[in-house]
């Protein structure tokens, strides 16, 4: 049957598709609709820089204003990756300059961006208007100065948490006056002060500033000064939130916050004076999201601050609050969907607060909205996992980090299993799961089996064979992201499995029973995947074939090999 | 579920009630000498008990804090025997779980007997570095003992801030360890102070290293052995930096505020890996260096001795020994 649609008209029609999942669907259909999406097809995201490469995606699609692309391994960021491992930008962006002139945003994370690439984005992109790197390192504040300095439309700079070598505080003052266009300034990152004035009369000139989050240097004094230019402000982050405590200082700061009617988010808080926190009252009530994740403060200061926010949704808060703090939460918050508790001193070997399972079980049980988890605890129960999977069947991000490695339920002295396993079953929407604790084969078998939208999953010291991970690959039918660190699994079910890794998008096992051999004879079997070995103690066909491998990254990818591999990463010579 | 893991730990139990029971008998009369204790009538109470300690320490419970309190007074050796002996209690018959049972007893929040923190594992737990030193880099104690003042109090006016904003990290690395550390070093004024920090920051981490089972905490001390001689090349590791124009230099050869200026990232290098030719070459640097502070001073002195340092080093580099 022909088609009577006109091509534009399909074209609008493809424009109300936002999500990348229905972009692809619709281009699957037929060789017209194909060519049409392409075309009209402005956004777009690469999970992983190594999956295709820029050339591969211009030609593919030719007119994109918008990419937003990941670099290395989830792990890198706990120190994994060794450094100089990879995922530099500069290729893409060079071949960007050349195709993509109207380019408008670019999105990394966890990727290398020179000075170099920053100022060509500078100096190629007439449009730009928003970069955001988070987890990104390789730049200086010269590479950011030039991109404030050229950038006359920039709407968004969000350093994230990446680590920038801060050269001087003087590249904020390289926006040109005539930059009046700023909706989100982040740059809670920096260590060194930057220059206050410049930043004060960049918030100034920029009636549309939503979002601000400055870095420790800029002292809790200088906050009214800013708070009162930006009272439109929807997200608000701190510098050091600490000073003398004198009451000119508090009634200034109490003040201006409580000018601010828009605010809905605040994070920043270091060094944390808590007399001062009451400052922050007034806007409490408005609340949607609190980063208290580095504000080392302690109940009851801490619990008193967050029962006055009713119409919390995120909370970031370190495990300070102990689990008194979490019932008052579980109480007061009933529209909470997202919490995270840090750990306040992770390589303590004793616990130096009182936060087990009971804190979150109250939450679970008290907040009808929880969604997403992350939760650092030194002891857990079966029975406390029963409960969270009885109590919130919505769950669709559950973190649970037992902070020694293998820790029992305390109660059964046995494994975790069981727990997991309820966890799986009864949260029918989970789509990421990070185990931690005493974790048996059984564990992945009942993951294997209940976990099908399972999307990312992350195991640390757990189970005791291949069993495991062959229940892992060959159940979890949603999964893109597996990651293993220390764990007894080996060559048999890696190979077995070897089908389902090119439908996911990388599979990372470090410290495992991996031979060098099975990773050749992987590379051999499964061309379309790359399958890379980082052993930093050198070639690993030099040591006896049974010795395993350091750590292993596997990825599909539709661009083969990658040509910037470091020394310590070895891969299968293509013949 | 439950049913699963409960299972599980009777039939373990059972086993071992079957295999050492007599043993059990005996050994029981050798736990702590307080009477209730044992009295505890339903078995499950008595698996349960000797743990639930661990969970609260504050939970009120007086046999337990008679017992930990008795744990506090005993003799190591005796001390593990009682910890075997309650594992086997527990069900735990395989060496490793004794193993696993008596890590849980150092857990407990007991002041006495503080462990060491075991050797780090890379990467665990999984927080970001940014976050690992917000308690020891902010003033959890200062802000706890000035909560309530609304009046200007002393500790208050101590800026904690002050290192913070002007501080000076920069990178490290040392051959052979994989995670890389930064060091502050606006927190030393010279290369001594440099040094011993830089062997505070690395000796554990060699030590597990060279010797994986040496992590324990017993043997700790043992595996350390300190990281000596890094600035004259006298040691095993030599350490070295790369200047803001990315040339490789040795740490200790021109004064520490020009040192402090113009290093961007610090090496710890094995010597044997600096070839002999490099050091001859940092010896004709070092004694360029000392003539240009002896003559030299006052002219420009840091740019003189920079230029010819790198002079030096850029064709040590060009020699491919660099």
């Amino acid at each position: 049957m022909a088609y009577s649609f006109p091509e534009e008209v399909l074209e609008h029609v493809f424009s109300f598709l936002s999500s990348d999942k229905d972009r692809n669907a619709v281009s699957l259909v037929c060789k017209s609709w194909y060519e049409i999406e392409r075309w009209c097809r402005r956004k777009i995201f690469i999970g992983n820089c190594y999956a295709v490469n820029p050339r591969i995606m211009i030609r593919r699609f030719p007119e994109v204003r918008s990419i937003e692309l990941k670099g290395k391994p989830h792990f890198a960021d706990f120190n994994l990756v060794p450094e100089g491992w990879g995922a530099y930008v500069y290729p893409w962006i060079l071949a960007m300059s050349k195709s993509y002139p109207l380019l408008e945003e670019i999105k990394l994370k966890r990727m290398v961006i020179t000075d170099e690439s920053l100022e060509l984005i500078a100096k190629s992109f007439k449009n730009f208007k928003v970069l955001v790197l988070s987890s990104c390192d390789g730049f200086t504040t010269d590479g950011l100065a030039a991109i404030a300095a050229n950038c006359r439309n920039l709407r968004e700079l969000d350093l994230g948490e990446s680590e920038v070598e801060d050269l001087s505080g003087h590249w904020l003052s390289h926006f040109p006056d005539s930059c009046t266009s700023l909706v989100s300034l982040n740059i809670a990152c920096l260590v060194s002060e930057v220059s206050f004035l410049a930043l004060e009369r960049l918030v100034a000139r920029s009636p549309n500033l939503r979002t601000l989050r400055i870095n420790r240097a800029v002292p809790l004094e200088k906050l009214p000064y800013l708070l009162r230019r930006t009272s439109q402000l929807v997200e608000f982050g701190t510098g050091a939130y600490s000073a003398d405590v004198r009451s000119d200082y508090f009634s200034n700061l109490t003040e201006a916050f409580s000018g601010c009617k828009q605010l809905k988010c605040l994070s920043g808080f270091w060094d944390v004076v808590p007399a001062y926190l009451p400052a922050i009252y007034p806007v409490c009530s408005r609340l949607t999201s609190l980063n208290l994740s580095y504000a080392t403060c302690q109940n009851p200061e801490l619990g008193k601050l967050i029962s006055q926010c009713h119409n919390l949704q995120r909370l970031w808060v370190l495990d300070y609050i102990e689990d008194f703090g979490l019932e008052e939460l579980a109480a007061n918050c009933k529209d909470l969907q997202e919490l995270r508790v840090f750990p306040s001193d992770p390589f303590a070997a004793e616990p130096n607060v009182t936060l087990t399972e009971q804190g979150l079980v109250a939450v679970s049980d008290g907040c009808p909205k929880l969604q997403s988890v992350l939760y650092f605890c030194r002891q857990m129960t079966n029975a406390a996992l029963f409960t969270i999977a009885r109590n919130r069947p919505n769950m669709i991000r559950f973190r649970l980090c037992i902070i020694e490695p293998r820790t029992p339920d305390y109660l059964t002295l046995g494994p975790l299993d069981a727990g997991f396993g309820a966890i799986v079953e009864n949260c029918k929407e989970l789509r990421r799961l990070s185990l931690s604790g005493l974790l048996t084969d059984r564990v992945f078998e009942y993951i294997g089996t209940h976990a099908k939208k399972l999307e990312m999953l992350s195991i640390a010291f757990a189970g005791d064979s291949d069993l495991g991970l062959h229940h892992v690959l060959s159940g979890c039918e949603s999964l893109r992201k597996l990651e293993i660190r220390d764990c007894p699994f080996g060559d048999k079910a890696l190979l077995s499995n070897a089908a389902k890794l090119e439908t996911m998008r990388s599979l990372w096992m470090s410290s495992c029973s991996i031979s060098f051999e099975a990773c050749k004879m992987l590379a051999q079997k499964m061309p379309r995947l790359n399958v890379e070995v980082i052993d930093e103690r050198g070639p690993p066909d030099t040591r006896p074939e049974s010795c395993p491998v350091e750590k292993l990254y596997i990825y599909r990818s539709v661009a083969g090999r990658r040509f910037d591999t470091p020394g310590y990463v070895w891969v299968k010579k293509q013949l | 579920m439950e049913g699963y893991s409960r299972k599980w730990l009777m039939q373990r139990g059972e086993e071992n009630n079957h295999e050492n029971s007599e043993e059990k008998k005996l050994e029981l009369r050798l736990g702590p000498p307080i009477g209730d204790w044992s009295s505890s009538s339903s078995e499950k109470d008595e698996t349960l008990f000797p743990f639930s300690y661990i969970s609260k320490s504050n939970n009120g419970n007086n046999q337990v804090q008679k017992f930990s309190s008795f744990l506090q007074l005993q003799p190591t050796a005796q001390n593990q025997s009682v910890m075997v002996q309650e594992s086997l209690q527990t069900g735990c018959t395989k060496p490793t779980d004794v193993q696993q049972c008596t890590e849980k007893k150092k857990a407990v929040p007991n002041s006495a007997q503080k462990r060491t923190a075991p050797a780090p594992v890379v990467g665990w737990p999984p927080v970001r570095s940014f976050r690992k030193n917000l308690a020891s880099s902010s003033s959890v104690k200062p802000a706890a003992e000035s909560s309530q003042n609304v009046v200007p109090s002393k500790s208050a006016n101590e800026k904690p801030m002050e290192i913070c904003q002007k501080g000076l990290f920069v990178k490290i690395n040392m051959d052979g360890i994989p995670i890389g550390r930064k060091v502050d070093l606006k927190a030393y004024d010279s290369y001594d102070k440099l040094s011993s920090a830089v062997d505070q920051l690395f000796r554990g981490l060699l030590a597990a290293q060279n010797d994986p089972s040496a992590c324990g905490n017993e043997k700790k001390e043992e595996g350390e052995k300190a990281i000596s001689g890094l600035l004259d090349g006298s040691g095993e590791y030599t350490l070295v930096y790369e200047d803001n124009e990315g040339d490789r230099m040795l740490v200790g050869d021109v004064p520490w505020h020009m040192f402090v200026s113009t290093v961007k990232r610090l090496r710890v290098l094995k010597s044997s890996d600096l070839s002999t030719l490099t050091r001859e070459f940092q010896i004709v640097a070092h004694l360029i260096c000392l003539y240009c502070q002896l003559f030299c001073f006052k002219l420009n002195l840091e740019t003189k001795i920079g230029a010819l340092i790198c002079l030096c080093f850029r064709w040590n580099q060009a020699a491919g020994t660099g």
